[in-house]
């Protein structure tokens, strides 16, 4: 079929010309589209709140308190329930959010913009390790930690990035590859990297040497502080690539803990969901499966760019970190990626596989004939909410979402 | 008589093999030094013949 | 709550990744209820004491020990358990788990992976063949269909969109090829010379090249197209692709068609076909007589007169086997054949000498074989009906050994003719495998038993090795199937 083939080859050439550069940090209110008081955006597709899981309930009544929607976590479950407080996905308003991936107006934001066509994506700044919102923690260290990032952290490093122009992200994660990072599961040479090229312009723009000092010490102390940042850029290379008649690249992989759900760039802004499926990894001491919660958050928008589980080569310490067996391993997780992909990204390059690029745009068509289901590195949150990480590993996309993308796409090109 | 060397490709290049199903096929052709590549082949798409035609048409 | 047991091992490191292996390791073992390796810091001694696994030993250890951490239903269990892992602790390397050797699982990322491939050979089941058979198309690359049970709608789908693609679809149902001097699935080691071959049929491809190879001549393609190709419906798109390539290519000087007799409105394409070419050919229509032939293109009505036409019309040397007569004095033939073509020949050498012939798979003017039918039975053991569920005569020669069984146990039967199919994708040793077959029946000695070997001396199995351990079996060889046919009808008593 031609018409998908030329719709595939211009989505490839749309997502390898983006520019995406980190340009500022903004609070949601002020930048989010359509984003208002009492609305809660969350990770992966739409859920209505009786099908939540633990850890994303425990999460909203957290932020609803957080706001100063409820005066406590009963009352803001009450409100939550009642249909007081509005939510929608993250998705559906140019943002992302990892894990629960909660959003809402007085959060900063990290913003990417996509130079090549001019949109820009939205993610919260990551938490740190533990006990913290992203894996539905609720109490008050975490919500006095989320009250200093809206304070000190955001407005400083915004400030930083208005002052110095912004960070290209290219070229960081083409450094980050080279060092072992894959982006989703490991992020230490990434986030090193942003500290060095924000440090300076935090210093020149701070004139608060204290606050200062404690927001480099939270970020030097947080190797996955550059996640979030992957997964706004995620979000800023695929939206262009929405709505390509014909084409059959994944534009979206997320996650609400109930549901995974896709979007397909022939079949525009529908998702096709299925359940979650347990991850399977590495427990730390005194967990287990049995406290595991089904898999979760919009950070699989880094796999969507061939990132994460499609870079694993780029990173055999996370193939041993998820559970994914040896590391001389790792380079067969992206070559088996590599099959479900339309192409290979030569600017982000893999230099023990022979600069192999990156397996790049997710062909429903292949993941679907292969039956090779997208790999995604993951951590694993607790099922109750509250208590945070548990444990990492590597969860697959459900088969069921690319069957019905594949299925719908045949019916809109009228093949049978 | 041409020797096996001078015998023009009948293909529009040098043999060069994917083989898909029997791996005798494919360790016979090695032997002739033939360039063959033996797929990990599974039944595609989750073994629905149905499906897997669907997506043969779609290009897959 | 169970018996704790801690073991520190003083100033010993390794990574979180490998401790949290082999803590869930541990925590798998038999009466273990809880488990963790941890190097010994203060948080972590703190992880240990809130999972109720820190013992005395534990909490003394520094933070540059490891602490091996068991919770388990007593004493006993604990210590077996910590026994069980510490060699594991100590190890060095890990014993890789899997396969780490990548082969692509899918035609288009092999062909990603190796651009210079161009042909694919497919051999899966047929209710999945068509869809990786298209799939190759797509990419460009010359399809080799190995499968059967294939439907003919999808036949005539692929080969036409070969044939937009200009690529050759060989199959479904093509057994064999001859391309570029190597031969592919069931084929033979023949010679490389200047006669091209397009057969819709594997078995009369292989005896045309070989009796062509072994009686001075020389192959330099041989294109089979599926045993359908040349039927009305489909209507001969791989033949007459495969008779432009080889028009086209400088080493084919001479071209040989082997087919059943083509549908009705096939028949004249493919003559006016022929007529444009420069090149002399040879048509072997099985069974098909009064073909009106292009001036460049001469009939042979026998694999064996295709090859000798082939090689300039010489005939070859014929194969004497003196016979008096089988002991039983029975009046029969009886055919066993692994190749279907070959069982055809036989037919037409017997029909043209004025038999009787009953087949299950009849030539025109052969009857059905059914038990109150009388006539010399040639029976195609690669037919369905002998190889629903299990392999192909070729593949597998104890398909014949009860139908053998039967003829020489039958005194009506007076010579029983064989084929021995050797080569690549062939039984490595067919002829042995019959001899040793018939060491065990009585009535060996009182019935002729007439084969040939189509093969070369190149073949795996080498010709001569198989011909050899059949007359050591008492079996007579022709130096062809249509010799032995021959032969069969000089046996006294049978032909009358």
């Amino acid at each position: 079929m031609d018409i998908i083939e030329k719709a595939n080859e211009e989505a490839i050439r749309r997502m390898l010309g983006a520019e995406p550069v980190l340009i500022d940090v903004m609070p949601a209110g002020d930048i989010v589209p359509n984003l208002e008081d009492k609305m809660i955006l969350h990770a992966g597709p739409p859920i209505e709140w009786d099908r939540m899981c633990g850890p994303m309930q425990g999460a909203i009544a957290g932020i609803t308190v957080f706001e100063g929607w409820a005066n406590d976590l009963d009352q803001a479950v009450t409100m939550a329930a009642s249909g007081e407080i509005r939510f929608d996905a993250n998705h559906h308003h140019d943002a992302v959010g990892p894990m629960t991936g909660m959003t809402t107006i007085s959060q900063p934001m990290l913003v990417v913009e996509n130079r090549t066509t001019g949109n820009k994506s939205y993610c919260a700044i990551n938490e740190g390790l533990g006990k913290v919102m992203r894996f539905g923690g609720n109490d008050a260290e975490v919500l006095n930690r989320l009250a200093w990032i809206r304070d000190v952290l955001g407005p400083a490093m915004g400030k930083a990035l208005r002052d110095m122009g912004g960070v290209e992200l290219k070229p960081l994660i083409a450094r980050g590859l080279s060092m072992g990072d894959e982006m989703h599961q490991r992020n230490v040479a990434c986030s090193g990297l942003v500290l060095r090229a924000i440090a300076a312009a935090m210093a020149k723009t701070s004139d608060d040497s204290i606050a200062l000092s404690e927001a480099l010490a939270f970020i030097s102390a947080n190797d996955q502080f550059h996640l979030n940042i992957a997964m706004a850029m995620g979000k800023a290379i695929m939206d262009p690539v929405r709505n390509i008649e014909g084409s059959s690249i994944v534009t979206a992989m997320s996650r609400n803990g109930t549901d995974f759900g896709i979007r397909v760039s022939g079949t525009g802004d529908e998702w096709f969901t299925a359940p979650v499926e347990m991850p399977e990894g590495l427990y730390f001491v005194g967990y287990s499966e049995a406290d595991a919660n089904p898999d979760m958050g919009d950070s699989t928008i880094v796999e969507t760019i061939g990132l994460g589980g499609f870079a694993m080569g780029a990173s055999p310490a996370v193939a041993g970190f998820v559970g994914a067996g040896a590391a001389s391993e790792a380079a067969n997780y992206t070559h088996r990626m590599s099959e479900i992909c339309a192409s290979e990204n030569p600017e982000w390059t893999i230099p023990s596989m022979d600069y192999l690029g990156v397996p790049t745009g997710i062909d429903v068509r292949l993941v679907v004939d292969s039956g090779i289901a997208p790999t995604i590195n993951t951590g694993i949150a607790h099922r109750e909410p509250g208590i945070g990480q548990v444990g990492a590993g590597v969860v697959r996309a459900p088969m069921a979402c690319f069957e019905q993308a594949v299925r719908r796409l045949a019916e809109k090109l009228g093949i049978s | 008589m041409a020797s096996d060397k001078d015998t023009p490709s009948l293909l529009g290049g040098k043999l060069s093999v994917i083989n898909v199903g029997l791996d005798k096929f494919a360790t016979e052709l090695a032997d002739h030094d033939v360039p063959v590549v033996h797929l990990d082949w599974k039944p595609p798409a989750g073994g629905d013949p149905a499906l897997a035609a669907l997506l043969s048409k779609m290009g897959a | 709550m169970g018996y704790t047991l801690n073991k520190v091992f003083q100033g010993f490191y390794k990574d979180s990744v490998a401790l949290m292996r082999l803590s869930r390791d541990l925590a798998a073992m038999d009466g273990v209820e809880e488990a963790g390796l941890m190097m010994g810091s203060p948080s972590n001694k703190q992880i240990l004491m809130d999972a109720g696994l820190l013992a005395d030993d534990g909490a003394a250890a520094e933070g540059g020990d490891l602490i091996l951490a068991v919770r388990a239903k007593d004493a006993t269990a604990a210590q077996i358990a910590a026994d069980t892992i510490e060699p594991e602790i100590m190890s060095q390397t890990r014993a890789a788990t899997g396969d780490s050797f990548w082969r692509p699982q899918t035609i288009r990322a092999a062909a990603k992976a190796n651009p210079d491939a161009n042909l694919a050979l497919i051999s899966v089941p047929g209710e999945f063949a068509a869809a990786e058979a298209r799939k190759a198309i797509n990419r460009g690359l010359h399809v080799m269909m190995f499968s059967d049970n294939v439907s003919i709608e999808d036949e005539i789908n692929l080969k036409n969109q070969a044939r937009e693609r200009g690529v050759l679809m060989m199959g479904p149902d093509c057994g064999t090829a001859i391309l570029d001097g190597v031969p592919l699935a069931f084929a033979n080691k023949v010679t490389t010379g200047d006669i091209g071959i397009v057969g819709a049929s594997g078995t009369g491809i292989q005896e045309v090249t070989t009796l062509i190879s072994n009686n001075g001549g020389g192959i330099s393609h041989a294109i089979g197209v599926g045993g359908r190709d040349l039927k009305d419906e489909i209507g001969g798109i791989s033949t007459l692709m495969g008779i432009d390539r080889l028009d086209a290519d400088p080493a084919t000087n001479h071209i040989v068609l082997i087919s059943k007799p083509p549908g009705k409105t096939v028949l004249p394409n493919i003559m006016k076909r022929i007529g444009q070419s420069a090149k002399p050919f040879t048509v072997c229509f099985i069974g098909a007589s009064d073909l009106d032939l292009p001036a460049n293109a001469t009939v042979a009505r026998t694999l064996k007169d295709a090859a000798q036409a082939a090689l300039g019309g010489d005939a070859f040397a014929e194969t004497e086997i003196s016979e008096t007569g089988s002991n039983n004095n029975g009046t029969e033939i009886r055919g066993l054949y692994s190749g279907g073509t070959l069982a055809a020949e036989t037919q037409l050498i017997l029909l043209d000498a004025g038999l009787e012939v009953v087949s299950n798979a009849a030539v025109p003017g052969a009857g059905q074989l059914s038990d109150d039918v009388d006539g010399h039975k040639i029976i195609d053991l690669g037919d369905d009906e002998y190889t629903q569920g299990r392999p192909h005569p070729m593949i597998d020669p104890e398909i014949r050994r009860q139908p053998l069984a039967e003829a020489l146990a039958d005194s009506s039967v007076g010579v029983v003719l064989i084929d021995i199919v050797i080569g690549y994708g062939a039984h490595p040793d067919p002829a042995g495998q019959l001899a040793e077959m018939l060491i065990a029946m009585p009535g060996k000695d009182d019935t002729i038993i007439i084969g040939s070997v189509t093969g070369t001396e190149q073949d795996p199995q080498v010709r001569s090795s198989q011909v050899k351990a059949l007359q050591a079996a008492g079996i007579h060889v022709a130096g062809s199937n249509a010799d032995a046919a021959i032969a069969a009808l000089k046996v006294p008593g049978i032909n009358s």
